[in-house]
């Protein structure tokens, strides 16, 4: 039983990182009407960051600033991004969006292997949060509870701010509609890129929060990001809350798989989602495309 | 939603005529090759990968449908075609048959699948399939994981043509190749391919106008993944192994890179493409992986400032179709 509840916290883990990353790609969906490949590449660059920050002489900064610093840095290249190359697809067929920030991917990733080589970095585990918890029936990992506490909490709150807020009215509105939300006086080119810069943002707060477990490596979006679209492939993306909800279902269904049939475990997202599409072709929380 | 190629001239004897006279000439060069100093080795790599190219870009230059996943047909046939050679013993162009019947059976599956969604999530489905054959490949026996099946017996096609000879094997891949090239040719210039284009262009009218638009979908998949596993088997016989590295969803994106250098929708920009990017692998293989970087950049600068392909933008220029 002890491997059970073990495998169901890795679960509930890859399905907060699974959350986290559909979440971002949902929110940039909305907007820009891209499917951001390059989200893997800029979760991987969160956990750089935050392992530069640490390991440079003169910085040093550890995990709670970095929870913060990474995100944000990640979030300013990401406008960069936004600002000097996607905005110029507006209006393309979305495959091209696709294909450019797939394009930057491979970049990003290029880059890093050929500085860090493909094999992983160490990040140690913030001292606040070493240890564990003996609840009787099995022993839980502080760094690991935090894990999955804390990015459920992101992302209740940003889906508060996209569905309770005013300016999440109002980036719905853009969403929908463009040119009214613009002839109210609304820059939404500029509501855009920061759109952009949050999504990314909450990819490499995943990537933070992911470097202490898994190393930090040039790779670790790259394979990860597949099975994210398979998440997104399920839930239709439809809404906030979906991204959520089935971020997490699936996380848990992987951990689970892996303790009762570990050979599959690889691949029951994909069997799944092959399931769903027979069965709801819009995923399940999807709206007719 | 503008339309993925935008310049499509209607099919008049003069296109009909230049058509022909590149295809003739490119006939021509590549028949050309084994007497030239160049590395057929090289040319029998690229024509197979230039088969593929033309396969997807059935799919995506007069469909619209961008699949992300056609590695999985070139890997499969590869495995289907490789077991049959080494394990059954069969003659040459029986297993070629037995890959493209695994391309075919994976291309009806996954196309009844993937079909059912379009745009961006058809590309993500796609994708999602192939990394799922991905690791059923890399822990199915048959297929002997990380190692793959190595060391195939090229044999005597039709009990003739004997494979193990250089020249002898240019040529039966390059009639190979020119055979599948002339009928994705024909496709596209078959009222079935007029239709086709008609769904690129505006899928919704193409369905007032009474077409069953995911029939025709459909059946463009399944013709392109079982072209695409032609190619496949044919790069057994070059390389002599399948491996993981064929299904691997990173040859999927090197797939879509060589369509896009050459030009979407264009009928010879594939192969251009197919060509561009192998040579590039082999003249840059020493500087690592800056060749990644290199790819990465070439796909940003395609999307940002041609993206109608190096074809695709001569085309254009002298206002013909290629």
């Amino acid at each position: 039983m002890q491997a059970l509840y073990a495998q169901l916290l890795v679960g509930l883990i890859n399905g907060s990182f699974y959350a986290l990353l559909s979440l971002g790609l949902a929110v940039i969906f909305g907007m820009l009407n891209i499917i951001n490949f390059a989200h893997g590449a800029l979760y991987m660059m969160g956990a750089f960051v935050a392992y530069f920050l640490l390991n440079n002489d003169y910085l040093s900064i550890g995990y709670w600033p970095a929870l913060i610093i990474a995100p944000i840095v990640v979030g300013i290249f990401g406008m960069i991004l936004e600002r000097t190359m996607l905005q110029w697809l507006t209006g393309l067929d979305h495959l091209y969006g696709l294909l450019l920030t797939f394009g930057i991917a491979l970049i990003v990733q290029g880059v890093f292997q050929n500085y860090f080589g493909s094999s992983g970095l160490p990040y140690s585990i913030p001292d606040q949060l070493r240890g564990g918890m003996n609840l009787g029936f099995m022993f839980l990992p502080i760094y690991r509870a935090w894990v999955v506490i804390f990015s459920l909490v992101v992302c209740l709150a940003t889906w508060f701010l996209i569905e309770k807020t005013r300016l999440g009215a109002y980036l719905r509105a853009a969403t929908e509609n463009p040119t009214l939300v613009r002839a109210f006086g609304i820059n939404v080119p500029r509501m855009i890129t920061l759109t952009y810069g949050l999504g990314v943002g909450l990819a490499a707060l995943a990537g933070v929060l992911s470097a202490p477990i898994n190393q930090v490596r040039p790779l670790m979006g790259a394979d990860l990001i597949i099975v994210v679209f398979a998440v997104v492939v399920i839930g239709g993306m439809g809404s906030i809350m979906g991204s959520i909800i089935t971020g997490f279902a699936l996380g848990v269904i992987e951990g689970l798989t892996k303790y009762f049939y570990p050979e599959a475990s690889n691949t029951v997202v994909f069997v799944l989602m092959v399931l769903v599409l027979l069965v709801k072709p819009t995923g399940l929380t999807g709206r007719a495309a | 939603m503008t339309a993925l190629t935008d310049d499509t001239l209607p099919m008049t004897p003069r296109a009909m005529r230049d058509e022909m006279i590149v295809f003739v000439a490119m006939a021509l060069l590549l028949a050309s090759v084994p007497f030239t100093g160049i590395y057929p080795f090289f040319v029998m790599q690229a024509l197979c990968f230039a088969l593929l190219a033309c396969a997807f870009n059935l799919l995506i230059g007069y469909g619209g449908l961008l699949s992300f996943g056609h590695a999985m047909f070139l890997g499969t046939a590869g495995y289907c075609s490789a077991h049959a050679l080494k394990v059954w013993g069969l003659p040459p162009e029986l297993g070629i048959l037995v890959g493209v019947a695994g391309a075919f059976v994976l291309s009806i599956i996954t196309g009844y699948i993937s079909i059912r969604r379009q745009g961006i999530y058809f590309s993500m489905i796609t994708l999602a399939l192939s990394q799922l054959l991905y690791f059923i490949y890399l822990q199915a026996p048959f297929t002997h994981g990380e190692d793959g099946i190595q060391g195939i017996p090229q044999g005597h096609m039709f009990g003739v043509f004997d494979l193990t000879k250089p020249t002898v094997l240019y040529y039966v891949v390059l009639v190979g190749f020119l055979a599948g090239f002339l009928l994705i040719y024909r496709i596209i210039n078959s009222p079935f391919g007029e239709v086709l284009k008609s769904i690129r262009e505006n899928e919704q009218r193409a369905i007032s106008l009474g077409y069953r638009t995911d029939q025709y979908k459909f059946l463009a998949f399944v013709l392109s993944g079982t072209v695409a596993g032609f190619a496949g088997s044919l790069k057994v016989f070059v390389a002599q192994n399948a491996s993981l590295t064929d299904v691997h969803w990173s040859m999927s994106g090197e797939v879509v890179l060589m369509t896009l250098v050459g030009g979407l929708g264009t009928i010879f920009g594939p192969v251009v493409g197919a060509f561009a990017i192998i040579a590039m692998q082999q003249y840059l293989a020493g500087f690592g992986q800056w060749v990644t970087v290199i790819q990465g950049s070439i796909f940003v600068i395609c999307v940002l400032t041609f993206r109608r392909g190096v074809v695709g933008e001569i085309a254009h220029y002298f206002r013909r179709s290629l």
